[in-house]
């Protein structure tokens, strides 16, 4: 198995044999944002280097901790943040600049769902408006055809088109998630962008919606980017997976691959935090990894690998040099990266 | 099949109750028409029992938690038939004797850390003053209990932190530092409101790892309130489960967890994802839970339910004993737990 000795050049940066083509690409991205008093000014890197590739009709899910720049690149995907410095491609088009062009391309190929379906809806305009807007916006048809796709894309999202003339306050959270969805769909894109569809909604009706995400992407062939909090969730809906850490990609790949044989310090520590899915494995908490030190702050990251003030692993290179993608040849070369001087050593200590 | 038994204790093998409430109904009279968000609710916690009350957004899980602590305003009515800490006649004592016992024998963790916190005053003040103002600690004595507490809640290097103020902490460390000053005069009763809601998995199984050792060091009696079904699996000696104001089912968690005796209770079970159920179809309830301004007819869940018969729709099924430990309102209890086979 030589694979692994492959020069990094020569990888591919996603962790994936897959060769369906590639709708959206990210290299490099990085950006960072100013904050603090003017006379005590702070920089946030928010994301350091991220890349990745979304193909048609997979499902990549996003998970990491709170403030580990997962809002931060999927705004940067679908447009409406702009890089500091990487490129951004949809369908081989550099979109990076954000011009004109570049925006037009993005909006009719890349919609984002948002986390709270109680703000992302204009509250004085009609469920027929909210989800004709984008239409209307990029004038792909007139007012009657308009009318019908809203009462198709309703249908789509399982609500009756008699819901049109109704506002979003006489919606359920679930249901004004699948307004979103549908509005998000109007455009035809290839890609969804979901940044925590499912968080603010009643586990009872979480459901509901990860279905419904999940018959589109097969009926429609959309790529879905999945962000989600929720490693269960994330788990039962991703092809592949990303797992962040302050604002750097840790580990990409193969979903079962990560479940099952995690690569990176990182990761195993936030899978064996998350809850037991039964009883009968309760106690797992107990016997987790647990992380040592202070949350992460993204102002005045780590130098090295920026994981390594609280890894039980790291050595002196990790605090010195930056882990880069690779692949590692267990369990098979392609099927993921990881981004750890140890990872050898990880999954071999976690066996 | 032992049916009643109301008076007695509500299927919990101890008598050891820190915690008795009987018959609790909570409405709020403010607006123009009358809300009941909690009718008849009884629930039991014993000493050094975790007891996790279960239900989705608006079922009355908080309403509940307040109406306990005794936080309400005016426009709130509380009826109760019995509501006991310890043997404490909860319902008989004065808003003055009520408060005391606040903090001091009973106490509430809220879900929102960074608002709970005085951010003027540094932590050790804070915490301080419960032993200054409780105990009568001096100054000294009161500000080496709050590092003391903060190292028992796991902040790291406590008496170094101890003077810092709450917008130097992160959310995790501020959840556990708001657990800290609840258990700080070593509460029999504590109720924690979704502490972990907000936060990250590590953090949330260090806050859950903290409670647990919490009732079995101090032998305190928790009642944590949660939405989070891996929560309840993880920590739950017994578990209530709400739904539209109401408790539709309760008992032991191994038993209600593995064989629940009510639809909601199973369906809510069953659409968490599963890992051999990969990628298909999680299992949905229909519709979304009633407003207590609108709660159906009969049984309140009929309209989402799957057994549902025309029963369902005009009598409403009472909260009824179906094991020694376990209880269930649900005319259709044996034929779901049948269909199981
Ligand atoms: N406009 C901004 N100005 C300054 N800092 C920002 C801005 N937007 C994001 N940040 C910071 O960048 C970091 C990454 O934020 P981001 O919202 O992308 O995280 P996230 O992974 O989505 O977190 P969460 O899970 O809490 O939603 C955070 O530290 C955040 O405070
Ligand atoms: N002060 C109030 N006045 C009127 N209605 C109220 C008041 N407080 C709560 N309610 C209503 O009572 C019902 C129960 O609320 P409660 O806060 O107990 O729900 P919960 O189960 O804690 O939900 P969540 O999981 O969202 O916290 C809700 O429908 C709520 O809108
Ligand atoms: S590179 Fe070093 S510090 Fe980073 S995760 Fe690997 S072992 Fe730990
Ligand atoms: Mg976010
Ligand atoms: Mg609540």
């Amino acid at each position: 198995m030589n694979a692994a000795d492959t020069p990094l050049a020569e990888a591919p940066a996603t962790g994936t044999a897959d060769a369906r083509p590639v709708v959206l690409e990210a290299k490099d991205l990085v950006r960072t944002f100013s904050s603090g008093s003017a006379l005590n000014p702070t920089r946030v890197s928010a994301v350091d280097g991220v890349s990745l590739q979304l193909r048609a009709g997979e499902v990549l899910g996003v998970v990491g901790e709170s403030g580990c720049g997962k809002s931060t690149l999927a705004r940067m995907l679908v447009g409406l943040d702009r890089p500091d410095a990487g490129t951004l491609s949809y369908r081989g088009d550099d979109v990076t600049a954000g011009r004109r062009r570049d925006r037009r391309l993005l909006r009719r190929g890349v919609q984002m769902i948002f986390q709270d379906p109680y703000t992302s809806l204009d509250p004085r305009m009609t469920v027929h408006d909210i989800i004709a807007e984008p239409m209307a916006a990029a004038r792909t048809a007139r007012a009657a055809e308009r009318t019908e796709r809203v009462a198709e894309l309703l249908g789509l999202v399982g609500l009756s088109d008699e819901m049109m003339g109704r506002f979003p306050h006489q919606f359920s959270g679930g249901q004004r998630q699948r307004i979103g969805i549908a509005r998000a769909l109007a455009l035809e894109p290839d890609v969804l962008v979901c940044d925590e569809p499912v968080s603010a909604l009643d586990v009872s009706v979480q459901a509901q919606v990860i279905n419904l995400l999940g018959d589109i992407q097969k009926r429609l062939g959309v790529s879905i980017l999945f962000i989600a909090h929720d490693l269960s969730v994330v788990r039962h809906i991703a092809d592949r997976v990303a797992v962040m850490y302050l604002g750097r990609v840790a580990e990409i790949g193969d979903t079962d691959a990560i479940y099952e044989r995690p690569a990176h310090p990182y990761t195993q520590a936030l899978l064996s935090a998350s809850p037991s899915l039964s009883r009968a494995d309760r106690g797992r908490l107990s016997r987790r990894r647990i992380l040592e030190g202070e949350p992460p702050s993204p102002v005045n990251p780590p130098t090295g690998c920026r994981f390594n003030p609280r890894c039980w692993m790291s050595t002196e290179e990790c605090r010195t040099t930056v882990p880069l993608l690779r692949e590692i040849p267990e369990p098979l070369p392609l099927e993921r990266l990881v981004a750890c001087h140890r990872a050898e050593d990880a999954v071999t200590a976690a066996a | 099949m032992t049916i009643g038994g109301a008076v007695s204790s509500v299927d919990s093998a101890e008598s050891d109750h820190i915690l008795r409430v009987r018959g609790l109904s909570v409405a709020f009279t403010g607006g123009s028409r009358t809300v009941d968000a909690v009718r008849d609710v009884d629930l039991d916690v014993s000493r050094g029992e975790l007891v996790a009350l279960l239900g989705e957004s608006g079922s009355g899980k908080s309403v509940t938690a307040r109406a306990i602590m005794g936080l309400v305003d005016e426009h709130t009515s509380v009826r109760a038939s019995e509501m006991r800490l310890g043997d404490i006649d909860l319902l008989a004592l004065s808003e003055g004797a009520r408060r005391r016992l606040r903090g001091e024998r009973m106490s509430l963790v809220l879900q929102d850390a960074l608002s709970a916190l005085n951010p003027v005053l540094s932590i050790g003040d804070q915490i301080g003053e419960l032993f200054r103002v409780h105990r009568r600690a001096t100054r000294k004595q009161a500000h080496a209990s709050a590092v003391d507490l903060l190292g028992l809640v796991g902040i790291p290097a406590p008496s170094r932190r101890v003077d810092d103020y709450p917008h130097q902490f992160s959310g995790g460390m501020r959840q556990r530092i708001l657990i800290a000053m609840a258990i700080a005069l070593e509460p029999e009763l504590l109720i924690a409101d979704e502490p972990t809601t907000a936060l990250d998995v590590t953090v949330q199984a260090q806050i859950l790892e903290l409670l647990d050792s919490l009732r079995a060091q101090l032998n305190m009696g928790v009642l944590l309130i949660t939405h989070d079904l891996g929560v309840v699996m993880e920590v739950a000696d017994r578990l209530a489960v709400m739904y539209g104001g109401r408790i539709v089912e309760r008992g032991d968690a191994d038993s209600v967890l593995d064989a629940p005796a009510h639809p909601y209770t199973e369906a809510l079970l069953r659409s968490v994802p599963q890992v051999e159920a990969r990628g298909g179809q999680l299992l949905t309830i229909p519709g979304s839970p009633p407003s207590p301004a609108q709660i159906p007819s009969g049984c309140a869940f009929h309209p989402r339910c799957h057994l549902a018969i025309d029963r369902c729709s005009t009598e409403r099924p009472e909260l009824l004993q179906i094991t020694p430990l376990r209880s269930t309102a649900c005319f259709r209890s044996e034929e779901l737990i049948d269909e199981r086979g």
